[in-house]
């Protein structure tokens, strides 16, 4: 199955479950979405929980934060992450303090869902990751699963969830990784990274489509002897800080692997809660690769691979850090 | 709901009359208790009790017969921050009210950690969720919309002021509750200032309420000093949006005489003709006339509903002074659902 799918499969297997579940945004209904994540929706649901909606991102947030809290569970889908800095204001601003302004008196349970990340000739306004703008507003949890298999567990979670879930699909994900998922109900829990390889010698910590890259990159590498451990963290608010400090204690060498922009990126909260609590077992500076400093992905192919990571620029990041 | 508090929603005439003397005499009375209470937290931002006021004075008609038009318990009222009159009509008392300016141990809408006013109250359906101005709007449309979706037979009415009518929110709020044709009502309490920008330099158009026939909604301006106007518009709105007939936007006119807030100067652009020009179109002033010429209200009643206003905010100020700060045990609460994941 392709995450896609599985993406599709939980808000399916949702709304049937629970029907204060429905879905808004922009070409969800008749289109099924620009991906066709909400293919079928329509015809199974009706127009009443598959809300096509005009372009106006701010109100697709704030509408279904008004929904959410009273008593519905909404899914608010942002065609394209790049369009989701209309929704800051209701997200960022207000969703994330419904509770705590409330004194707990109300609560906001509605995912905000986007396909975000580059690599798929997005140009610039096509292939933003947003994640790190949203991870630093506790109230929020974010949530950037990489294979089919958590991408499933993790969305129904995040609909079942009584807070404001920011729930981002990347994009070049959605078609190209296939996996297996198994028939029936299950929920993945918000806030647990997943070793995704075992390995002694470095670990690698990473989301996302990075997190194939990075697996790819590590399976070259078992021919030059080397053992990495690959740990995606899956949720990047709040972050697995267990899973973290664990795979820095086991392998002493760090990399942290985004796509987003390095600087004031996930990895830098990562690199710290390793640098405050394991610093004693570090046998090497933790190593970051992340998106270079210019303001998004270029969209001509060479300009593009320039920005993107891939299993070359891992691969070397990884022997670099081992021969540490 | 405790049977001593002031309380005018729900209390109601036929859906074809206007207010009846009684009923304008209890309004009256809460108007009165709101009077006295604005201006005492003003007098307690000013003795450096009260970090912060907005003031209703010049808004409490617009407010209170908006109220008085809507179902307690069932409708969903969401304020914004000079909505201190949509409060006391609902019933909170003034007490409850004052501990918000106090930020008081037991402010009921926020436990004391947002502003005065903010916060939300489930059993009145309360919400008043920031103070980034417009934000509520499109929040308000999703409350009708759930309301719908779970097939309640609740109004939202959100209220916001000539300032936010200029927010992006504002327009994609109302567009989506036009096409969708949901049970709101979308009050404007246009006192002609965003903080210092007059309405002229807010909008080329004479009214917000001009807008409607944009989305396909109709509009109505009312004199917003004017407590039965206010009551009739926001019922025939009520009706309309209960109808399944979709949003209305009611338009009032009103007064401001205070500075935006306590920290504002609005000597800097304001004349003080204005404000006193202003002044003539109190509504509490102009709705104890009206009692007055009805022959309904006489001096010593007036007297009396002054006194007991006075009588009821003294002991309230009493109550807060004593009252302590709340604790900070309970910081981390209410981050998340179940308690914060990480601290």
């Amino acid at each position: 199955m392709t995450v896609l799918k599985a993406a599709r499969e939980a808000m399916c297997e949702e709304m049937r479950r629970d029907t204060s579940v429905f879905i808004m945004g922009e070409d969800i209904a008749a289109r099924g979405g620009v991906f066709l994540a909400t293919d079928g929706f329509l015809e199974e649901f009706g127009e009443e929980r598959v809300i096509d909606t005009p372009l106006a991102e701010s109100a697709i947030a704030g509408i279904a934060l008004g929904a959410a809290m009273h008593g519905m569970r909404p899914i608010a889908e942002i065609e394209f992450a790049d369009f989701i800095w209309s929704t800051f204001n209701q997200i960022v601003g207000e969703a994330a303090r419904v509770r705590y302004g409330t004194d707990g008196v109300l609560g906001a349970p509605m995912v905000l869902r986007a396909p975000y990340g580059g690599g798929v000739r997005g140009g610039l306004f096509h292939s933003q990751s947003p994640e790190a703008y949203f991870a630093h507003t506790p109230g929020l949890k974010v949530v950037t699963p990489a294979t089919p298999y958590d991408t499933k567990g993790l969305l129904k979670s995040a609909i079942r969830d009584d807070d404001p879930v920011v729930f981002l699909e990347h994009k070049r994900t959605y078609r190209l990784v296939q996996g297996e998922v198994p028939d029936g109900d299950y929920t993945i829990p918000i806030g647990k990274a997943d070793v995704k390889m075992e390995g002694d010698d470095i670990s690698v910590i990473t989301y996302g489509l990075t997190m194939h890259l990075c697996l790819e990159a590590a399976r070259n590498l078992e021919d030059e002897g080397l053992s990495v451990e690959i740990l995606d963290l899956r949720t990047l608010l709040p972050l697995d800080e267990e899973a973290i400090l664990s795979t820095a204690r086991k392998t002493g060498k760090v990399l942290i692997v985004h796509e987003d922009t390095m600087a004031g990126g996930i990895g830098g909260e990562v690199s710290a809660i390793i640098a405050e609590q394991a610093f004693d077992h570090l046998d090497a500076p933790i190593m970051r690769l992340g998106g270079p400093q210019v303001p998004a992905m270029p969209f001509s192919p060479p300009l593009e691979a320039m920005y993107m990571p891939n299993t070359d620029k891992i691969a070397d990041a990884m022997r670099k850090l081992a021969e540490h | 709901m405790q049977r001593d508090r002031p309380d005018v929603a729900g209390e109601r005439p036929g859906a074809d009359a206007s207010l009846i003397d009684e009923q304008l005499m209890a309004v009256y009375k809460r108007m009165v208790l709101c009077r006295t209470l604005d201006e005492r937290v003003w007098m307690l931002n000013r003795q450096g009790k009260a970090a912060i006021v907005a003031s209703a004075q010049g808004h409490e008609a617009a407010q209170m017969g908006s109220v008085w038009a809507l179902k307690k318990g069932t409708d969903r009222f969401y304020l914004y921050y000079r909505d201190l009159a949509v409060l006391v009509a609902l019933g909170m008392t003034p007490t409850e009210i004052m501990l918000g300016f106090v930020a008081k141990q037991g402010e009921p809408l926020s436990g004391a950690r947002q502003f005065p006013v903010h916060g939300a109250h489930a059993d009145l359906g309360i919400v008043n969720l920031s103070n980034v101005v417009g934000t509520q709007i499109p929040q308000a449309v999703g409350s009708a919309m759930a309301s719908r979706m779970r097939g309640e037979d609740a109004v939202t009415i959100c209220y916001f002021g000539d300032g936010a009518a200029s927010v992006g929110d504002c327009h994609e709020g109302m567009n989506f509750a036009a096409v969708h044709r949901l049970p709101i009502i979308f009050l404007c309490e246009n006192n002609g200032y965003a903080i210092s920008v007059p309405l002229s330099k807010q909008m080329a158009v004479d009214s917000v309420a001009s807008r409607a026939e944009g989305y396909g909604m109709p509009g109505v301006v009312v004199d917003g000093t004017d407590v039965v106007a206010v009551y009739e518009a926001t019922s025939e709105a009520a009706a309309r949006a209960r109808a399944g007939q979709g949003p209305t936007i009611v338009e009032t006119m009103v007064e401001r005489y205070l500075p935006h807030t306590s920290d504002d100067d609005d000597s800097r652009y304001r004349l003080r003709e204005d404000i006193e020009e202003a002044r003539k179109r109190d509504p509490v002033k102009i709705l104890g006339q009206k009692l007055v010429s009805l022959g309904v209200l006489d001096s010593a009643t007036d007297e009396r509903f002054h006194s007991e206003g006075r009588r009821a905010v003294d002991e309230a100020t009493e109550l807060i002074d004593q009252a302590p700060y709340p604790g900070t045990d309970g910081f981390f609460d209410h981050v998340y659902a179940g308690g914060p994941p990480s601290l």
